[in-house]
């Protein structure tokens, strides 16, 4: 079971079919469960019965999630597959210490593959929509796997499967968030 | 939250303004009324409605025309956001982009330079589910333009009920077109929505059609109790 989090500005909120429901979808059509919670109720129960998790992305004017790195600290401990995106992968760089830089980018950009790594296997380059005002501080222990010109677009932990997206996969790049669901599949016990 | 919704009359900016309206207030419509039919970004037949259906729904609405320029279109559209916040209060801006990438962002850029925020609540929305729901929640949909085969004259001014959602089911499978028309191959203007607190009676239209593209012109509408 995947745990899809929600980091809009609040539970039910008018982002929620924008930023999550495209990627619950997604997961059902693929015949994998999952349960979506608000990023303000992540329970223990929760995480304990995750074989992975999704953190999904926010409108742009949408950032009060990082206001609050505390509901985030999970991360840190739970070593399952995590997939950040967009806003999700700032949440995931921050709760490893990573910092923000202002990159705004909307639309479809390219992505260039820079290091060999299972989701993205067989791609060089592959344009992907992009919605965001900032870009990520790659923390130490994170390796970059993709970049546009202007910033890095994903990263892997070194050792650990957490990987972040700034790019949206829902749109038009479903294999993305297929192959992770695949990896997160292969790692449940 | 103080939403204005993107409006061109059609099905799919009239039901994510339902959407937002269960969630926030939404304090007014834009429409902006191209010269261009060609326009990717607001084409749409019987534009000039928009205003009766906004009297219908019983809200303000802020209008702007533009030539349907490529890009002098989005400064258009600037002027017609910038118009909303400062008589309408709004902090926000809603748009019924379903799979269109070119009209999101372009959207998001403007309302990005404005300070707004965006909301696309049909954004890649299950076709099949969407269509159920608008029928389902009381919507009234007529198709008010085709432009792609295997659609004919008899489809202009039909409504989207049950039994043209079947026919409309079997095309999308045989011809590879949209359930929703997101290809461009349907237009459509809503005469009754469930927020509606008079419906649009159509008393005069005509037809113009040649070779799969054609376009229902409504002459005369009116309101009319519900």
């Amino acid at each position: 079971m995947i745990l899809l989090i929600d980091l809009c500005y609040r539970d039910g909120s008018l982002s929620r079919d924008e930023f999550v429901a495209p990627v619950e979808r997604l997961l059902c059509r693929n015949g994998v469960a999952s349960v979506t919670r608000h990023y303000t109720a992540v329970g223990a129960s929760d995480l304990d019965s995750a074989d992975a998790a999704i953190l999904c992305g926010t409108a742009l004017m949408d950032t009060g999630y990082l206001e609050h790195p505390e509901l985030f600290r999970w991360l840190l401990t739970f070593e399952r597959p995590v997939l950040g995106i967009s806003s999700g992968m700032l949440a995931l760089a921050a709760a490893f210490g990573g910092g923000v830089d202002p990159c705004r980018e909307i639309g479809m950009t390219d992505m260039n593959v820079l290091a060999p790594d299972p989701l993205f296997s067989g791609q060089e380059v592959f344009p992907a929509y992009t919605v965001h005002d900032y870009a990520v501080q790659v923390p130490g222990e994170f390796v970059a796997l993709a970049a546009s010109d202007r910033c890095v677009q994903a990263i892997r932990h070194r050792s650990l499967p957490l990987y972040g997206l700034l790019f949206h996969p829902e749109v038009r790049n479903e294999w993305i968030v297929e192959r992770f669901s695949r990896l997160a599949g292969r790692q449940s016990p | 939250m103080k939403l204005g919704v993107l409006f061109s009359g059609g099905k799919d900016s009239m039901f994510a303004c339902w959407k937002a309206m269960q969630k926030e207030e939404v304090a007014c419509l834009i429409t902006v009324v191209s010269r261009n039919p060609e326009s990717y970004m607001f084409h749409t037949p019987n534009i000039r409605l928009a205003a009766l259906q906004a009297e219908a729904a019983g809200l303000p609405l802020v209008e702007v025309g533009t030539a349907g320029e490529k890009e002098e279109e989005l400064i258009d559209l600037e002027r017609a956001l910038r118009t909303a916040r400062e008589q309408y209060g709004i902090e926000g801006v809603v748009t019924g982009a379903i799979l269109s990438v070119y009209q999101a962002a372009r959207v998001q850029r403007v309302c990005r330079e404005l300070g707004l925020w965006s909301f696309n609540p049909l954004w890649l929305a299950d076709q099949e589910a969407y269509m159920e729901e608008l029928i389902d929640a009381g919507f009234r949909v007529v198709i008010a333009g085709v432009f792609s085969s295997p659609f004919d004259e008899s489809w202009l001014g039909r409504e989207i009920d049950r039994r043209t959602l079947d026919e409309l089911r079997a095309i999308a499978q045989k011809y590879q077109v949209t359930l929703t028309g997101e290809g461009g191959e349907l237009e459509t203007f809503v005469v009754d929505a469930p927020f509606f607190a008079q419906r649009i009676a159509i008393e005069e239209a005509s037809k113009v059609y040649r070779n799969y593209n054609g376009v229902l012109r409504i002459e005369r509408a009116g309101l009319v109790a519900k």
